[in-house]
């Protein structure tokens, strides 16, 4: 028996088995879930080869958050596997490690923060739309943040782009509640995903992340943010929505 | 036990497939960046697909020290001890 027996699960960006998103299908797996993933672009023929190392198999779904054709196609893609879907999890974010992340805050140019915002923020709405005539009531939509109330090292244009996601995510669950959907993210520490890797200076995050963390912070352990996920799938958190819940070893609520 | 030119070829035959370089250039002194064009995340498919073709796990620390196929085809040798 695992807390979401029956349900039927969505995973919007996994790339590696190191991919938050992976982590996330492989426990959703585990807990009884029928999980579909997708990706998008060059990176596609990665997720074909990866899901591969899942538990159980799963199909991949070419979406690209930013193609209102490929967001239109969605549900029938979807109906080729399951009937519908219980949950959607965004696990996609994207800003040009050149301009906008590493420290050149002051000269990011608006063309690269438009498209981080949309990859990043805007596509939670476009991806729940988008999967709203698959969803009824009991559906749960999670994303992940990355604490956006307060201004890191390097992490720049993406934490205002975690700003608006944070924001999007409140407006969704006030929208979406009358429909008997939640919405909600989880806001994990810093982990060594591909993604990271690609943000100049983010090792200085993971260092004093385990120093101050009450809990300590394994920077490459997926597997407590993926569980937090499962759970905010599961029916187990049925009136929370516009939440973010930290999965961070406790780092926000400590001052130093 | 694979010779040093099985693992080349089967290696050179991945990197035609997920790359697009014709798989006689993937030669033990070439470059992955520099003689082959393979960017980063070609990279990464080539690791993934290398792991399940010959049964290793290629640490994501390691991949940067693998900057020529011969490199690549020595470390698999040793991982598959």
């Amino acid at each position: 028996m695992g807390i979401l027996d029956g349900k039927r699960i969505l995973v919007a960006g996994v790339t590696m088995d190191s991919s938050i998103g992976f982590a996330v299908a492989r426990v959703a797996q585990q807990e009884g879930a029928t999980v579909l993933v997708s990706n998008f672009g060059r990176a596609l023929s990665i997720t074909k080869r990866i899901v591969n190392r899942l538990p159980e198999p799963a199909p991949v779904i070419e979406l690209d958050v930013t193609d209102q054709e490929h967001l239109d196609r969605l549900p029938d893609l979807v109906r080729e596997h399951v009937d519908g879907l219980d949950g959607v999890v965004h696990s996609v974010a994207y800003g040009n490690p050149e301009t906008l992340l590493g420290g050149k805050f002051l000269d990011g140019p608006w063309d690269d923060v438009a498209q981080a915002v949309q990859v990043s923020a805007y596509s939670l709405k476009s991806l729940s739309t988008a999967c709203l005539p698959l969803m009824g009531g009991g559906g749960s939509v999670v994303g992940m943040t990355f604490d956006a109330t307060v201004a890191w090292p390097a992490y720049d244009w993406m934490g205002f782009s975690k700003a608006a996601l944070e924001s999007c995510s409140r407006y969704l669950a006030r929208d979406l509640g009358p429909k008997g959907i939640r919405v909600n993210l989880v806001s994990a520490g810093p982990l060594k995903t591909l993604a990271a890797k690609a943000i100049p200076g983010f090792e200085e995050l993971e260092s004093m992340w385990s120093d101050r963390s009450p809990l300590g912070w394994d920077e490459k352990d997926t597997e407590p943010t993926a569980r937090a996920v499962v759970a905010m799938l599961s029916d187990w958190f049925p009136a929370t929505t516009g939440e973010i819940v930290h999965v961070d070893g406790g780092y926000h609520a400590m001052g130093a | 036990m694979a010779t040093t030119e099985e693992i080349r070829a089967d290696l050179a035959e991945i990197v035609e497939e997920v790359a697009g370089v014709d798989a006689a250039q993937v030669q033990l002194d070439k470059s992955f960046v520099d003689d082959l064009d393979v960017d980063s995340l070609s990279m990464v498919e080539v690791v993934v697909a290398a792991e399940e073709k010959f049964d290793v796990k290629i640490p994501d620390d390691e991949v940067k020290n693998l900057k020529t196929v011969g490199d690549a085809v020595a470390f698999i040798e040793r991982a598959q001890g």
